[in-house]
C-alpha cells in the first residue's frame, strides 16, 4: 500500500497545530480558525473619481474629439461630451487601470494574433500616449498640419472608420485598429458606468437606454408582460445630484 | 523554508469544491487546512447591495477575478503559433479569493445526461468510430452513481426548478430528457418573465418541450440541510460576474461557510499560494505542499492527504509544476496531464421587438426557460457530421449597459446610428442561446509555457485551443434550431449570432474550462480514477471540471459539485479505512 500505515485512528490523534491555532485578527487575517471573520463598518469600497488626470491638455483634446464622435451629442440626446467621458477616461488612465496594475505586463512582447488580445509593452496609459501622438502626427501629415481635434466632424468620422477597419496607418508602429478598439471600449464604459467614476454624468447614458441603475429589487415588476418598466435611475451614491463635477 | 506542523488534509484552493470537501472531511473528524491564494471574502463586507451592482468595477476592471498581474496563462490557437500571455481576462474569468468562481457564477445548475458520462462508448455504439483526432472518452462514473450527490448539491443550494424525470416517471413541465431524479427540486422554478413566456410559446409551437431553467438563485426563503439560511432572489440582474449582496445565490459563502468556518478542526489560510506538491522519495506518496505568503515567506506544510480544489487550469498547472504524471505531448500522443482541454461552444439568435419590452434589467443569473431536444444524444445525429449538442434557452440574466448592446443586423459600432440603435433596442430585445458541448481533440491541450513566468518565477500554463470540426458543425446546427425558435417569438426581426473564424480569447464566452486532469478507467487513459484519485499518487485527489474528459452541453457546476461529494464519500467510506488506491490499476 503506497500510503503506508496511516489510519483514521492516527488521524484523529493529531493535535491542533499551535501556529494554526493562533488568534486570528479580523478582516484581512491570513489564518482563520473557529469563526467567520467580520469587522464592524468595514466594506470593500470602490475607487471613485478623484479628479486625477494623466493626459496633457493637447492629449485630452484629441481623446475628447474621438469620444465625441464615437458617442455624439445629437437629436437623440446627450453624448460623450455631456456624460463626461473624457473626465472618466483621464481619471482611469491616472489610476490603477492606466498603469495596468492588474494586467500581466511582463515581456517578452512580440508578434501576436488578434485572438491573443492586448500585447503592447505599455499599459493602457502609455498606449494612449503613443496612440494619440501617432494619430495627431498622421492627421497633421494628411490634413495640412491639423491635428485630429481640429478636423471637421465628417473628416474625423472617416479617420475613425478607417482606424476601426485597420486601414489607417499610424507612425511609430501603433496599430490603429487596436488603439481605436481601446478608446471605443473606454468610451462605452465612461458613458454607461456608475456616475461614481466620473462618467455617465447626470446618468445621461442610463436615461438614454432606460436602465434604472443600481437598484436591487425588481420583484414588483416580474409580471410586466411586455409593458415598459420605467424607473428613475439611481447610482451607488444615490440620485443624479450626487454626480461629481 | 519553514516547516509547519502536519495536518490530516490540505486543500489547495477554497471555492466550491474546497468548501464541500472541507465540510465533508471535517465531519469525518479530520483536521483540515485550506490554503487559498486570494483574500477572505464575504457578503456583508465584500459585495453587499450597496457596492455589488457596479458593472465597471467588478466586471470591466476585473476586481471579482484572479489578478492577471501575478499569474495568468498564455494562449495560442495552434502549435504553429507562439503563445502570448492573456494580459487581461476576456473569454473566461477565473475566480480568486474565498468562494472562487462560485461567487460570480450565474447559478444555472444542470445535471449532465446519463449518456454524457459514456460519450465514447455510447456514441461509438450508435454511430460507429469517432472521427480522426477526436479523443473523447468515458468518465468512468455513471449518472446513477452520481445521482445521490447531485441531489445533495440541489438541497445544499436550494435549487429551484421542475423535475422532468422523477425516479423514471416523466413529469409534465420538466425536462423529459434528464436522467431520473430521486427527488423533486427543493424549491419551485424562477418566476418567468415576458421573454421566457414568448420562448415557451414558440418552443411548443415547434413541438418541443420547454421547461424552466434550474436555478441556484433562490425562489423562496430556504434553510439548507446545514442550517444556512438563504433569501429569495430579488431579480436585480447582477449575478454572473458579480457577488450576490442578498444571500440569494448559492455559493460557498451562503451555503457552507457559516457552518464550516466555526468548526474547531477547520483552518483557512488566505493570501497564501501553493507552489508545489511535495512527495517522498518513492514519488508515489504526497507529503504535503509548499506555499508562499504575500511577504514572500515560504512554508512546507506536511499533510497526509492533498486535495487540489483550485480552478481546473490551476490544478493542471500545479500537477505539471510538481512533476506528477507526464505532460501530454500532442506531437507524440504521450502523456496525460494537460490532455483533453475542452471549453463550451456557444451560438445564439437575437430577437428584436417593436412594441414589446423585455425589460432585461428585471433579471437573474438563472432566470430562463430551455429546451433539451438538441442536447447530448437526445436526437439522431446520423449524417449530421458531429456528436453532442446543447440546450437552447432564453435567459434574462441582465441588462447591464456597458456590456449589453443588442443591435439589429447592419448597425455600425459607433456614432449616431449606433447610439440610436442601442437606445431603441436596449429594453426591447432578448437572446435565444445555445449552450453547446465541447468534444476533446488531440490538438487542444494545456502544458507549461517555455517563456513566460508568474510572480514567483514559475512557468505560466500554456493553452493551445481552437474550435474543432465537431464544434463548428454542432454550432451551425444549434444556431439554426435557436433561430427557428427565435422567429416564432413575435419580434420584428431576428439576428443570428454565429462566431466564425478561430477561437478568440478576448470576447467573453463562458468560464467553463474543462479537462487537463481527466478522469477515466485506467492509468493509460486518465490522470485520476473514478474517485478523482491520482493514479500515480494515491493520497492526492483532484477536484473540479479539469477531470471532465470532455464537456457536455450544460453548465458544469452541478457536475463538479456532485463529483466532489462522490469523491468525499469514497474518501470517508473507503480510503480512510484503507488508505491506498481505490481502484486497482
Amino acid at each position: 500500500m503506497a500510503t503506508g500505515d496511516w489510519s483514521r485512528r492516527h488521524v484523529l490523534a493529531f493535535t491542533i497545530p499551535a501556529t494554526l491555532a493562533a488568534a486570528a485578527t479580523p478582516g484581512l487575517a491570513r489564518t482563520i480558525r473557529g469563526h467567520v471573520p467580520w469587522t464592524p463598518g468595514r466594506v470593500d469600497s470602490p475607487y471613485p473619481f478623484d479628479g486625477a488626470r494623466f493626459l496633457t491638455p493637447q492629449e485630452r483634446r484629441c481623446v475628447s474629439a474621438m469620444v465625441e464622435r464615437l458617442i455624439p451629442s445629437d437629436a437623440r440626446g446627450p453624448g460623450a461630451r455631456e456624460a463626461g467621458v473624457i473626465d472618466f477616461i483621464d481619471n482611469q488612465l491616472a489610476g490603477f487601470y492606466g498603469r495596468g496594475e492588474r494586467w500581466y505586463m511582463q515581456g517578452p512582447f512580440g508578434p501576436s494574433t488578434p485572438e491573443q488580445g492586448y500585447q503592447f509593452e505599455e499599459p493602457p496609459a502609455g498606449f494612449y500616449r503613443r496612440g494619440i501622438a501617432a494619430l495627431d502626427s498622421a492627421c497633421r501629415e494628411r490634413h495640412g498640419g491639423r491635428v485630429f481635434a481640429d478636423l471637421d466632424a465628417a473628416t474625423q468620422d472617416s479617420v475613425l472608420a478607417a482606424m476601426e477597419k485597420g486601414e489607417f496607418e499610424l507612425p511609430d508602429g501603433v496599430p490603429a485598429k487596436a488603439f481605436f478598439g481601446l478608446v471605443h471600449e473606454n468610451a462605452i464604459e465612461g458613458f454607461f458606468c456608475d456616475p461614481l467614476y466620473g462618467g455617465n454624468r447626470d446618468m445621461v447614458g442610463w436615461r438614454l437606454v432606460g436602465f434604472p441603475g443600481a437598484r436591487y429589487d425588481y420583484r414588483p415588476y416580474l409580471d410586466h408582460n411586455g409593458q415598459r418598466v420605467t424607473l428613475e435611475p439611481v447610482g451607488l451614491k444615490g440620485g443624479p445630484a450626487w454626480t461629481p463635477r | 523554508m519553514k516547516k509547519l506542523p502536519p495536518v490530516d488534509v490540505v486543500l489547495v484552493g477554497f471555492g466550491w469544491t474546497g468548501a464541500i470537501m472541507a465540510q465533508e472531511l471535517t465531519d469525518a473528524g479530520l483536521q483540515v487546512l485550506a490554503i487559498e491564494r486570494g483574500a477572505w471574502r464575504d457578503t456583508p463586507t465584500h459585495f453587499p447591495p450597496t457596492t455589488a451592482p457596479d458593472e465597471l468595477r467588478w466586471y470591466w476592471r476585473k476586481e471579482m477575478f484572479q489578478s492577471n498581474a501575478r499569474d495568468t496563462l498564455t494562449f495560442r490557437n495552434n502549435r504553429d503559433q507562439v503563445a502570448r500571455p492573456m494580459r487581461r481576462w476576456g473569454s473566461f474569468l477565473p475566480g480568486e479569493g474565498v468562494g472562487g468562481g462560485g461567487v460570480h457564477w450565474n447559478g444555472q445548475t444542470w445535471r449532465f445526461l446519463p449518456s454524457d458520462f459514456a460519450a465514447q462508448s455510447h456514441n461509438t455504439a450508435r454511430y460507429g468510430a469517432l472521427p480522426e483526432g477526436m479523443t473523447v472518452q468515458d468518465y468512468g462514473v455513471t449518472y446513477d452513481e452520481l445521482e445521490p450527490h447531485y441531489d445533495r448539491f440541489d438541497k445544499l443550494c436550494g435549487i429551484g426548478g421542475k423535475a422532468g424525470n422523477l425516479r423514471g416517471e416523466i413529469v409534465e413541465g420538466g425536462n423529459p430528457f434528464e436522467g431520473p431524479r430521486s427527488a423533486e427540486y427543493p424549491n419551485p422554478p424562477m418566476h418567468m418573465t415576458f421573454s421566457q413566456n414568448q420562448f415557451i410559446h414558440a418552443a411548443r409551437q415547434l413541438g418541443l418541450k420547454p421547461f424552466p431553467g434550474p436555478s441556484a438563485n433562490l425562489t423562496r426563503p430556504y434553510v439548507n440541510p446545514l442550517g444556512a439560511q438563504l433569501a429569495p432572489c430579488s431579480y436585480c440582474g447582477f449575478c454572473e460576474k458579480y457577488g450576490c449582496g442578498n444571500y440569494s445565490k448559492a455559493s460557498a459563502q451562503t451555503t457552507i461557510l457559516p457552518v464550516l468556518m466555526r468548526k474547531p478542526n477547520f483552518t483557512l489560510k488566505v493570501q497564501n499560494e501553493v507552489l508545489s506538491i511535495t512527495r517522498d522519495n518513492t514519488g508515489r506518496r504526497a507529503t504535503g505542499v509548499t506555499h508562499i505568503d504575500l511577504d514572500g515567506n515560504r512554508y512546507e506544510q506536511p499533510a497526509e492527504l492533498v486535495i487540489l480544489c483550485a480552478y481546473p487550469l490551476s490544478n493542471a498547472r500545479l500537477m505539471m509544476l510538481s512533476g506528477i504524471g507526464e505532460v501530454y505531448n500532442p506531437a507524440t500522443g504521450e502523456g496525460l496531464v494537460g490532455k483533453n482541454y475542452c471549453y463550451q461552444v456557444m451560438a445564439a439568435a437575437q430577437v428584436f421587438y417593436d412594441d414589446k419590452f423585455t425589460n432585461g434589467f428585471v433579471g437573474a443569473g438563472a432566470l430562463g426557460a430551455a429546451v433539451d431536444e438538441y442536447n447530448g444524444d437526445n436526437f439522431d445525429h446520423t449524417g449530421l457530421g458531429f456528436i453532442g449538442g446543447g440546450y437552447i434557452a432564453n435567459w434574462t440574466t441582465n441588462a447591464r449597459p456597458i456590456e449589453t448592446h443588442r443591435t439589429p443586423e447592419g448597425t455600425p459600432t459607433w456614432g449616431s446610428q449606433w447610439k440610436a440603435a442601442v437606445a431603441d433596442n436596449f429594453l426591447t430585445s432578448t437572446t435565444v442561446g445555445a449552450h453547446g458541448a465541447s468534444m476533446a481533440y488531440a490538438t487542444n491541450a494545456l502544458d507549461l509555457d517555455p517563456t513566460y513566468k508568474d510572480a514567483y518565477g514559475q512557468p505560466l500554463l500554456r493553452m493551445t485551443y481552437d474550435f474543432t470540426p465537431n464544434d463548428r458543425a454542432m454550432a451551425r446546427f444549434l444556431s439554426a434550431r435557436a433561430t427557428d425558435i427565435a422567429r416564432l417569438m413575435g419580434g420584428r426581426e431576428v439576428k443570428v449570432v454565429l462566431r466564425d473564424g478561430p477561437y478568440d480569447s478576448m470576447p467573453y464566452q463562458t468560464t467553463h474550462n474543462t479537462g487537463g486532469t481527466i478522469m477515466g478507467t485506467t492509468p493509460a487513459n486518465s490522470v485520476v480514477n473514478r474517485y478523482l484519485q491520482s493514479w500515480d499518487v494515491p493520497n492526492l485527489f483532484v477536484m473540479g471540471a479539469g477531470v471532465f474528459p470532455q464537456n457536455a452541453g450544460y453548465n458544469p457546476t452541478a457536475t463538479v459539485a456532485a463529483l466532489t461529494f462522490w469523491a468525499a464519500a469514497a474518501i470517508r467510506s473507503q480510503y480512510l479505512r484503507n488508505p491506498g488506491p481505490l481502484v486497482q490499476a
